[in-house]
């Protein structure tokens, strides 16, 4: 059996951002990188599959991006991912959910892979769409946002999560690519073995062009603070005294709502 | 402009964000169809062409065969946009028909600017503009950025839609959500702690402040994920929605889908240490510091 998982290394989300020259995207040079949250979940998933199947599984970790990227590679085959899949590529960042397919799929389409894993969406962009993309362009069958996930006999077994947390059971035959939502599994954290491991392993890179990338379909054209100004108070400063003054308005706040005053 | 609006139903429901598709129409304005594959018993109230199929016969939600029977109402309407909610249903589908044609698809849209729609990213920190550059485009919406509008006393006119094979993700069955019996909906204070609160063990800081309050603790999905609380106590659109009369987030950053679940709060107090943190957005007082040395001080405060 072959399985790809697709990871992404996206900044801190508690950076501040600023826009880069042209107003696309957020300037990179003073953040810093690690994995998407969702892709662990994917690479934990595709991990325990391996191990399932007393280890038979090649385990393929492909990300797109500049030189940085290989650190989440790395940081994959750490955790037990087999080799790794470099598309190299300096401006990825500009690049619409569609290019990504486009390569993602391009190169998968010479692997012949039985089980696609993805995270449901990066934490930077929030698009949700390049695994069913990938899916889609390779027409194989795509789940996604799954909370669960088991492998008997050639067919998974997938909990979907709905909204307010209801979930759909469904069951498919392989190939199959699985869109991973946040608390699918409980990702390993790296081992110091697992790590030594990984510098031996194999990564390939590629270019987009051998992958096969295509045209954008879509345009950027700005990129801006969301929250230009707090909507409230902003307090900073000592905090025994801050302390004094917030536990002031909790109790405020507590005893207007103890006497039934408006909310 | 045309615009071919996506319907939801699932369970025996037609979906309350059909209103929010109406009201995104509304504000484009232009020719609006719609396509719903639902319930005879629950159609939209809507004046326009609904291309539609009976989930009755078509079963639960299958993607290659909704996939088919929308791209006939696609082909009857020759739309310029194609829009979706940002849901289960929206983010799953949409991708596919964006395929199936080869053309644009704008996630989570939150309003327009010029020829473009804007949508957020970086967690909710961010926004883009982002323009289609094929048409037709797909759309998804995220939720709540658009109106309600609930036309009444209008009906659709029908136009059948029809689409043959098998289902290639075979269902299984539902499961209802699993608060394990813990209500939040009626709590008054609700004091919520998000990744920023750092372990397991120091979820008792947070924990502690409540119990000084009389109030509940909730928390963000990382912190359920983790198993540092209890499923029952997440708050968001996988969650409870709550609308307590003070709400104090600890160490919670404040993405759209926890907003989700907690807009309709009274009085929000943030207790971060980022002070760009998108929960600014909805917070009445934001606190700038580091909820390990602050949280004891305060609920030390409470006490006397
Ligand atoms: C389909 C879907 C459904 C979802 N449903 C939900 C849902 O129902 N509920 C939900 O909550 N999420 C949900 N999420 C996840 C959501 O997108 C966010 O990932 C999540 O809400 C983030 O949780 P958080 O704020 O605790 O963590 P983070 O986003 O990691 O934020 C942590 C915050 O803590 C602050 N912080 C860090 N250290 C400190 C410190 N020492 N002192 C003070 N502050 C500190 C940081 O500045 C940051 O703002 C869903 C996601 C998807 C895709």
């Amino acid at each position: 059996m072959n399985i790809l998982v697709c990871i992404k290394q996206v900044p801190d989300m508690e950076a501040s951002f600023v826009p880069n020259r042209g107003g696309t995207w957020f300037d990179e040079t003073a953040l810093s990188f690690r994995m998407n949250d969702y892709d662990e979940f994917a690479i934990e998933a595709a991990v325990r599959i391996k191990e399932q199947l007393g280890g038979t599984p090649e385990v393929t970790a492909l990300s797109i991006g500049p030189g940085r990227v290989v650190e989440v590679i790395r940081k994959a085959m750490a955790m037990g991912c087999d080799r790794g899949v470099h598309l190299r590529d300096e401006e990825a960042a500009s690049l619409d959910p569609w290019q990504i397919a486009s390569m993602i799929s391009g190169y998968a389409s010479t692997g012949g892979f039985d089980l696609i894993f993805t995270g449901m969406q990066s934490v930077d962009r929030g698009s949700a769409q390049v695994g069913v993309l990938v899916a889609e362009r390779l027409a194989i069958a795509c789940v996604t946002t799954a909370v669960g996930f088991s492998y008997m006999a050639g067919r998974a077994t997938v909990e979907r999560e709905l909204e307010g947390g209801a979930k759909v059971v469904v069951s498919c035959a392989l190939p199959l690519l699985v869109t991973c939502q946040l608390g699918l599994n409980t990702p390993r954290y790296p081992t110091l073995p697992g790590i030594l491991r990984a510098k031996k392993k194999e990564i390939v890179e590629l270019s987009p062009g051998q992958a096969g990338m295509e045209k954008p379909l879509t345009r950027v054209s700005g990129f801006s603070h969301h929250v230009s100004r707090p909507s409230g108070v902003v307090l900073e400063g000592r905090l025994d005294e801050l302390a004094g003054r917030v536990a002031a308005v909790l109790r405020e706040k507590r005893d207007a709502i103890r006497r039934g005053g408006v909310r | 402009m045309k615009v071919l609006l996506v319907a939801e139903y699932r369970q025996g429901r037609l979906a309350e964000s059909t209103s929010e598709l109406l009201g995104f129409a509304d504000a484009l304005g232009g020719d609006v169809s719609m396509a719903l594959v639902g319930s005879p018993d629950q159609l939209p109230g809507f004046d326009g062409r609904l291309h539609f199929a009976d989930a009755g016969i078509y079963g639960e939600y299958d993607s290659e065969l909704h996939k088919r029977l929308l791209l006939q109402a696609v082909e009857a309407e020759t739309p310029d946009l194609i829009v979706f909610m940002h849901s289960s249903y929206g983010w799953d589908l949409a991708p596919r028909i964006s395929a199936a044609l080869g053309v644009a698809l704008l996630s989570g849209v939150a309003g327009m600017d010029g020829d473009g729609f804007t949508t957020r990213c970086c967690n909710g920190k961010m926004r883009r503009t982002v323009t289609a550059m094929t048409s037709p485009a797909v759309l998804t919406l995220l939720p709540g950025a658009f109106p309600s509008v609930q036309p009444e006393g209008v009906s659709p006119e029908l136009h059948p839609m029809a689409a043959s094979g098998v289902p290639v993700v075979e269902f299984i069955r539902y499961e209802p959500p699993s608060t394990g019996g813990i209500d939040l909906t009626r709590s008054d204070v609700i004091v919520c702690a998000g990744r920023g609160v750092g372990s397991r063990e120091k979820v008792g800081l947070v924990r502690a402040l409540a119990d000084a309050l009389g109030g509940e603790v909730g928390a963000t999905r990382p912190v359920v994920d983790a198993g540092w609380l209890e499923h029952g106590r997440q708050i968001g659109s996988t969650g409870q929605s709550v609308s307590p009369g003070l709400y104090v987030a600890c160490g919670v950053s404040g993405a759209i889908q926890h907003l989700a679940g907690m807009k309709g709060s009274g009085f929000v107090i943030a207790l971060n240490t980022d002070r760009d943190a998108p929960i600014v957005e909805v917070a009445d007082l934001l606190v700038v510091a580091d909820l390990e040395e602050f949280l004891p001080l305060l609920t030390a405060k409470l006490g006397s």
